[in-house]
């Protein structure tokens, strides 16, 4: 039987796992009758069946929607249920209830279980750790009163021992084996559906034998195979023990990022290097998405919205990839061949990317419908060089303009040698069309995403003329 | 004593530790069966063949149902029985339910419905509003018109001539908790439902005729809703009447829950409207005569659209006297979902209707919009001689002279209550709207990139269901032994505090603490022939039955102590948890002890009814509403010229609720309010495919605002004065007029998009202002094509 081991409010619990594929929010309701959260899109996009998950990340915010129970091995989780009672309710609890911060209650589990992980981790940062969690009934105002006014509230003492919790259950002592490592106990037969390497070395091995595998990582977008696709994603390969693809790693030369670096983890690493990158991450899903989602998984899905891409393409990223033993990169751009095809063999699976050490000159833009956790309707990253008034380098990538992501080449070549004026600019815009023929779809029409390329070069000059161009600097 | 007081949500407790219960949290009985229905993915044509065998053959299916194995009837129209459960041979909209899966779990259900195979021979789907006008595709014979006075001949002699049309967008309700029910069959064949429905009556009523039962053999029980804003008004009706459907079939328990793909792609939404506007005026900015034709796009079914597209036309006024005016309403039938109830029930979209209009003329003339708006207000009125609805004045520093008739409406209502002209006066110095607006163009002049713009707009609301037999409600109070009190009315909890709002005044007409209360749910054994929980109709309605039934209790307790005094019962006061009657004072306990013993009835029901409607839909004419509830907001926002980008700086409310019920329940009810009529204004569309397959039908693809989209700055404040009419604790309803502030975010984005241009082109926002609408208006502004 295979199990896998947690903690669930304080408790341990081993669970035999029949289907890989069970989320942690239809366990919680219909096996342990811990409804408190709840169904609200399951396609974590509204947050309301949001847990708090702590293991060797810290306490993170995660949709339970799209959480597979593989995926909580060794980790400790809090529900609604979890973090206080009627006599001693969590200062969260206390404060919504004060601040009115609650009117039909449907979203409020979410939204407590999102304030208490903030709360836990000192995160003052009340809109960005509360983007991923819809209200339909207060208009976020009294929520975020609330978020305010218990700031400065003692942290439970469970929030220590979910801490500590992890490394007390015995599966995840060091040396000891996962009960789902494919390749535990002297070399058994993995089990058919469903397989937790803990290196890239076993993941190497396992996933050369079983190329038809479904490589499961933060599943912020494999979730929505299963949960709305209805799609049996067996034989699945669980990523969450690798540690050794997991970081990023800063020499005088280069920056590499480990494939199951999260997004949150790549967020915080990045910001003293290429800010506007870690302000596109910050809009990028939400605080559960980015505490789930990889660097790997964005790039390896290989969609044409997916908003790490255009930045790292435009830093002259290199894609790394592994089948077995045999190891091979390439630049980022040509990883992505056409809509849904990628430069990547059976078996084969993205290690790392990894870009030169830069000044940094990075500007991105992420243009969409609303500002947080919505996918792109194009995302425009510009990576310009210019000494002594001349465009002396230039790596322009886009998302959402192309089957891919893409390289804006005409552009960059419009541009590259000529003075960076306002001239140049409009001479470049006209090389977009070259570039790029768009698509109409539900998040933009085709002229739209041209036309606002276009401007997002003229952003991009405008702003390195000090020119204010982004609503989101304009103070009331 | 408790009337009036900022108390908490009653539930907030359970919310905040998710024990508070909603349908699917329910437990169920073993053996429970997970319904899903199979849905057409073709627009309009009809089932030539249907195979069901691998849905059948799927694990764990226990049964699939369609048309044929429908017992009574298959309708689940809350109007004009035109809707049915299961697609009858032809399909209407791409989405329709076709057939029903009832299996051992929601996921098996949802995994075999995806197996079948509908044939469908497609015939032309009219979809959008031109499609509708050139096929005549609409519900009732022909346009419905009102008209006052000569508007022709007074457009025709103003100076100016003002033209132009709107083109609105729908709204999806997103209620966070998806559409749920749940039957569980009864000895005899009776049926027992959970669902989560703004209106119990009407499911009891369909499932009642879906099982050839009479209403009394159905019951029907609504706890609460995680939220409804309309969308559970009529569009819970499938998910119930399936579930007992099935219930009857296989003699076990059936729940329903839609899963939100499916959510979207059935039920109804808002009503998108387009409004062709053409005005004579002054040149003050009055308007001497005014025509407006309202084009709604209804869907396929009928449902609640004619009382939809009737409120629109009743707000084609909002807060503006209009001498001269035509209103024509096409009710437009498309193959597409069924539109229905959303908050505010086509107000909205009447009322931007004339908000745009004057945001024309203000353009047109180059004067503050403010000021023309101002000019066109109804006047202030005296207090009313007769009736209900005596109006109190408040005057401000611009408010004319009180005459002697007050105002009416386009549809010959006097506007007795009109206090705009006060509340405007408070807002725009609270909100420093003059000294905002010359900053506002200050910066404009100094930023090429961003602009700013703002707008002041006012709200005139009518209260009152249109279908005037709807205004009445019920109520049952029961006092136990222990002096603890149990208290059901007709109206449903959905996260606008009723259930606290009415549980204060209970409390308070006893004279007890509210926590002595104990709400319940609504339940059809207990109040019957209940109104849906709409129109922001629920505390008026139930607060009064409500109200009825203690007193009628508290009489009866007052008789019984005044008799044990000598003396007369209104010398029996309850106060702070007692009673005290010639100098002796009892506990309420002791009371109700008394009570008991002398053999002194503690139950009683009560029941209310809106006095002074009249109204005649088909003229145009009467008294439809009880009263008008006021606001006026301010927006202040900013865009990004180079890609339509914008934010939403500053908004300041000033909102009418009489003396407020629970100010902190009013507050959140107008703070959201706001964010969700933004949000349809703003950033919410829908869009639908050339087939007629909608695109946008999951919060992936449709954005309803997030946290950060709230204004930085939100300043609400409650006006604060009784309501003139006899309302309960002189309250005004309070669910749907602050959603209309939201108009002055679109107003304020219109403003700022003008300022890109030289001040000769209007802006001509449509609705959404998506980035995109916003950068097309912007390139229109600048003279710029756009493809």
């Amino acid at each position: 039987m295979t199990e896998v081991a947690f903690h669930l409010n304080g408790t341990p619990v081993r669970v035999a796992i029949t289907d890989p594929t069970r989320t942690l929010l239809d366990w919680l309701r219909e096996d342990r009758g811990l409804t408190g959260t709840k169904e609200g899109c399951n396609e974590g996009d509204c947050g309301a069946c949001t847990v708090m998950v702590t293991g060797p990340e810290g306490a993170r915010a995660l949709n339970a929607c799209i959480l597979f129970l593989p995926q909580l091995q060794g980790q400790a989780v809090r529900t609604v249920e979890g973090v206080g009672s009627p006599e001693a309710p969590h200062p969260v609890q206390t404060a919504m209830v004060d601040h009115h911060g609650s009117q039909c209650g449907f979203c409020t589990p979410g939204f407590v279980m999102s304030m208490v992980t903030a709360h836990a981790n000192g995160a003052t940062d009340h809109d960005d750790q509360l983007a991923g969690n819809l209200c339909r009934c207060t208009g976020y105002a009294p929520i975020i009163r609330a978020a305010r006014a218990l700031e400065a509230a003692p942290v439970p003492d469970w929030v220590e021992a979910d801490r500590a919790a992890p490394f007390i259950l015995p599966q995840m002592r060091p040396g000891e084996s996962s009960p789902l490592a494919g390749l535990d106990g002297g070399g058994q037969p993995p089990h058919p559906a469903c397989a937790m390497p803990r290196s890239a070395d076993e993941l190497a091995t396992l996933y050369a034998a079983q190329p038809d595998a479904t490589l499961v990582a933060g599943a912020t977008d494999v979730g929505l195979w299963v949960t709305k696709g209805l799609q049996d994603i067996r034989p699945a390969i669980f990523l969450g023990q690798v540690a050794d693809l997991r970081g990023v790693t800063v020499t005088d030369d280069s920056i590499r990022i480990g494939a199951m670096t999260t997004l949150a983890a790549l967020r915080r690493a990045i910001a003293p290097l290429h800010p506007a990158f870690a302000e596109l991450i910050r809009r990028y899903g939400s605080e559960q998405v980015r505490n789930a989602a990889t660097v790997g998984g964005n790039i390896a899905n290989g969609s044409p919205i997916g908003d790490s891409p255009p930045p790292l393409i435009a830093l002259g990223a290199r894609l790394h990839l592994r089948r077995g033993d045999a190891r091979r990169s390439l630049p980022l751009e040509d990883f992505f061949i056409a809509y849904g095809k990628q430069d990547r063999a059976a078996g084969e699976f993205v290690e790392a990317v990894s870009f030169p050490r830069q000044p940094d000159r990075l500007r991105v833009y992420k243009i969409s419908k609303r500002f947080d956790q919505d996918i792109s309707a194009l995302c425009g990253a510009f990576n310009i060089a210019v000494i002594d008034g001349t465009v002396t380098a230039a790596r322009i990538a886009f998302g959402g303009m192309a089957a891919t992501p893409k390289r804006a080449h005409a552009v960059e070549a419009a541009l590259l040698h000529q003075p960076w004026t306002e001239a140049t600019v409009a001479t470049a815009q006209e090389a977009f069309a070259q570039d790029f023929t768009p698509i109409n779809d539900m998040r933009a029409s085709a002229a739209y995403r041209l036309a606002v390329a276009r401007n997002l070069l003229h952003r991009t000059w405008l702003e390195d003329q000090g020119t204010r161009a982004s609503v989101l600097e304009v103070a009331p | 004593m408790s009337l009036h007081k900022p108390l908490p949500h009653d539930a907030a407790p359970l919310h905040v530790a998710g024990s508070a219960r909603y349908v699917d949290d329910i437990p169920t009985p073993a053996g429970t069966l997970h319904l899903c229905f199979g849905l057409s993915e073709v627009a309009h044509g009809r089932i030539t063949a249907l195979d069901l065998d691998p849905v059948r053959a799927a694990p764990g299916v226990v049964a699939v149902l369609t048309a044929a194995d429908l017992p009574f009837a298959n309708d689940v129209s809350p109007s004009v029985h035109d809707e049915p459960l299961l697609a009858d041979g032809t399909v209407h909209y791409a989405g329709q339910p076709v057939f029903l899966v009832v299996a051992e779990s929601h996921h098996a259900a949802r995994r075999a419905a995806r197996m079948g195979r509908i044939d469908i021979a497609p015939l032309p789907a009219i979809l959008s509003i031109e499609d509708a006008l050139a096929a005549d595709s609409r519900f009732e014979d022909g346009p419905r018109i009102w008209t006052r006075g000569d508007p022709e001949a007074a457009i025709t002699a103003a100076a100016h001539v003002i033209e132009g049309t709107i083109d609105i967008g729908g709204q999806e309700h997103f209620y966070l908790e998806g559409q749920a029910a749940l039957a569980l069959p009864q000895e005899g064949g009776d049926m027992v439902i959970h669902a989560s429905s703004q209106h119990p009556t009407e499911i009891q009523h369909k499932v009642a005729e879906a099982l050839g039962l009479p209403m009394a053999a159905v019951r029907v029980e609504v706890r609460r809703m995680g939220g409804g804003f309309g969308g559970k008004e009529s569009q819970g009706n499938a998910l119930a009447v399936a579930c007992a459907v099935a219930a009857r079939a296989t003699g076990r328990p059936c729940k329903m829950r839609y899963d939100r793909d499916d959510d979207f792609i059935i039920t109804g939404k808002r009503h998108d409207f387009r409004i062709a506007y053409r005005a004579g005026i002054d040149p003050e900015g009055r308007i001497a005569g005014v025509s407006f034709t309202q084009y709604a796009r209804c869907g396929w079914a009928q449902d609640l659209s004619l009382p939809v597209a009737d409120r629109a036309m009743l707000h084609a006024d909002n807060a503006y006297h209009l001498p001269h005016v035509r209103i024509e309403s096409h009710r437009l039938r498309t193959n597409t979902q069924s539109a229905t109830a959303f908050r505010g029930f086509g107000g909205p979209q009447g009322m931007l209707g004339v908000e745009r209009l004057l945001d024309h003329i203000a353009h047109h003339l180059g004067r503050d919009p403010l000021a023309v708006r101002r000019a066109n207000y109804y006047r202030d009125s005296a207090p009313a001689r007769t009736g209900p609805g005596t109006a109190r004045r408040f005057g401000g520093a611009h408010s004319p002279a009180a005459p002697d008739a007050p105002q009416t409406t386009p549809y010959g209502m006097e506007v007795t209550d009109f206090i705009l002209h006060a509340m405007t006066d408070r807002l725009a110095e609270t909100a420093d709207y003059t000294a905002r607006r010359k900053r506002v163009a200050d910066w404009n002049a100094a930023n090429p990139v961003l602009k700013r713009g703002i707008a002041l707009s006012p709200v005139k609301f009518g209260i009152s269901f249109t279908l005037s037999h709807l205004n009445q409600a019920g109520a049952l109070v029961h006092v136990y032994q222990d002096g603890s009190i149990h208290l059901n009315h007709g109206g449903t909890e959905m996260g606008q505090g009723l259930f606290q709002k009415v549980a204060q005044v209970a409390a308070d007409a006893f004279g007890v603490d509210p926590g002595r209360v104990k709400i319940t749910a609504t339940d059809t054994g207990k109040v019957p022939n209940t109104s849906a929980t709409a129109a922001s109709s629920g505390a008026d309605l139930n607060g009064m039955a409500v109200r009825a039934a203690c007193l009628t209790i508290r009489d009866r307790l007052a008789e019984m102590l005044a008799e044990k005094h000598q003396t007369t019962p209104d010398k029996v006061h309850f106060t702070e948890g007692r009673a005290e009657i010639a100098g002796a004072r009892y506990s309420f306990e002791d009371v109700i002890t008394q009570a008991y013993l002398s053999r002194v009835s503690l139950s009683a029901t009560g029941y209310y009814r809106t006095p002074g409607l009249s109204w005649d839909r088909i003229r145009g004419h009467g008294r439809p509403f009880f009263y008008f509830a006021y606001g006026v907001s301010c927006t202040e926002v900013v865009i990004d010229t180079l890609t339509g980008e914008n934010r939403i700086l500053r908004a300041d409310i000033l909102h009418d609720t009489g003396t407020s019920l629970n100010p902190a329940i009013d507050i959140g009810q107008i703070e959201g309010g706001y964010v969700q009529g933004a949000g349809w204004l703003t950033m919410e569309e829908l869009v639908w495919d050339a087939s007629g397959r909608l695109r946008t039908h999951a919060p992936s693809t449709y954005k309803i605002p997030a946290c950060s989209d709230r204004p930085a700055v939100f300043n609400v404040a409650l006006w604060g004065a009784g309501n003139p009419a006899e309302t309960i604790g002189k309250s005004k309803a309070v669910g749907e007029p602050p959603l209309m502030h939201g108009i002055s975010a679109l107003l304020a984005l219109s403003d700022a998009v003008a300022a890109c241009g030289d001040g000769t082109r209007y802006s001509a926002l449509d609705a959404p202002a998506t980035p995109e609408r916003i950068l097309a208006a912007v390139a229109r502004q600048r003279g710029q094509g756009w493809p």
